[in-house]
């Protein structure tokens, strides 16, 4: 309410007085703006996401024939790629206070850190799509598999942007300093990295643990 | 524009999803919310994991429990790693979320439901092949 108000510069100046609940009055920070919008996209995204979870689920006994979740997944693999994503969240938390409190050494170690473990994330995908293919259960195979790497696929292109995005933010801070429009960028940063964390947990236990467990 | 534009009781300040409260504090209080919020979703985790193979429960159980951890794991990521609260200065971040949760709802529960009426009613495959010979 009193962001949008607060955008567009609307109301008279009686209505900016504080008022009881969340509406505050007055102007608002550009940081809470920029992260409310954030939010918003971020939200379309994870219904972007669930529209392939609905493909997902519809298709998930579809296998026309060929392997099924619990010959091909390999749980262990997930354990792994989960302990990864789920470090790499709270090192990016890390490199977000470390950028408010503009301490060097926290933000470039803990983004650091979150790159490895998202690097180590992808590998790990990289490596199980690929030997999924050399086993003839490509995307090609059936209309589960299909399913299968589009969602799964989808994520990791998620995983690959924010990385790329993750590097941006260290450069920038190098570059630039802790500016308070860059500071903003990490805060979308890690709004972005957190909510990639929420999907992978209904991922590994809608694809990953269900599926193998059938 | 910074944070200073703000006026009125602090008590009354929205506050940015991701952010925690604007007042100053620790950083050590913040590591320590990051903290509870790791160990709380290690243990869904492992436990998510433990169930899922396990054969001392009743199998059907299991997709439920599954469904229940994940959700739970959500929870934990929301508070403690998106600070996403039920204080006063975070009901446009949890309207937000709740409108988002709706769709999400509507779209899965829909496609599942309209996708496996469809499959109920539709006649098999082979049969249809036959009627086009």
């Amino acid at each position: 309410m009193s962001a949008f108000d607060a955008a567009a510069g609307a109301g008279p100046s009686w209505d900016r007085q504080p008022t009881a609940g969340h509406a505050a009055g007055g102007l608002v920070s550009k940081r809470i703006i920029v992260g409310y919008g954030f939010w918003i996209f971020l939200l379309s995204d994870i219904i972007m996401f669930s529209a392939f979870f609905a493909t997902y689920a519809v298709l998930a006994g579809a296998t026309a024939g060929g392997p099924g979740g619990r010959e091909l997944f390999d749980l262990h693999n997930v354990a792994i790629e989960t302990a990864c994503l789920l470090l790499s969240s709270f090192t990016c938390g890390i490199a977000s206070i470390g950028a408010r409190a503009r301490r060097g050494s926290w933000f470039y170690g803990a983004m650091a850190a979150t790159l490895i473990l998202g690097a180590g994330f992808l590998f790990l995908e990289v490596r199980e799509f690929a030997g999924l293919v050399a086993r003839g259960a490509g995307p090609t195979r059936s209309a589960f598999l299909s399913a299968f790497f589009t969602l799964v696929g989808c994520h990791g292109l998620h995983v690959t942007a924010g990385l790329l995005w993750l590097l941006t933010m260290m450069a920038q801070v190098f570059a630039k300093g802790y500016r308070a429009d860059i500071l903003r960028r990490i805060l979308c940063f890690g709004l972005f990295w957190h909510t990639l964390d929420i999907i992978w947990v209904a991922l590994f236990t809608v694809v990953y643990l269900m599926g193998a467990g059938q | 524009m910074s944070d200073s534009e703000q006026t009125g009781d602090p008590r009354n300040w929205d506050t940015a999803p991701g952010d925690e409260d604007l007042d100053g504090h620790e950083m050590a209080g913040d590591v320590g919310s990051y903290l509870v919020g790791l160990a709380l979703a290690t243990l869904l985790t492992v436990v998510s994991f433990f169930i899922a193979q396990t054969t001392l429960v009743w199998q059907p159980s299991i997709p439920v429990a599954l469904a229940v951890l994940a959700i739970a794991q959500m929870g934990v990521h929301l508070v403690f790693f998106l600070h996403i609260t039920t204080g006063p200065d975070n009901v446009n971040n949890v309207m937000a979320l709740a409108f988002g949760v709706l769709i999400v709802l509507v779209l899965m529960t829909g496609s599942l439901w309209i996708m496996a009426h469809l499959n109920q009613n539709m006649m098999p495959m082979d049969q249809i092949m036959q009627m086009q010979r």
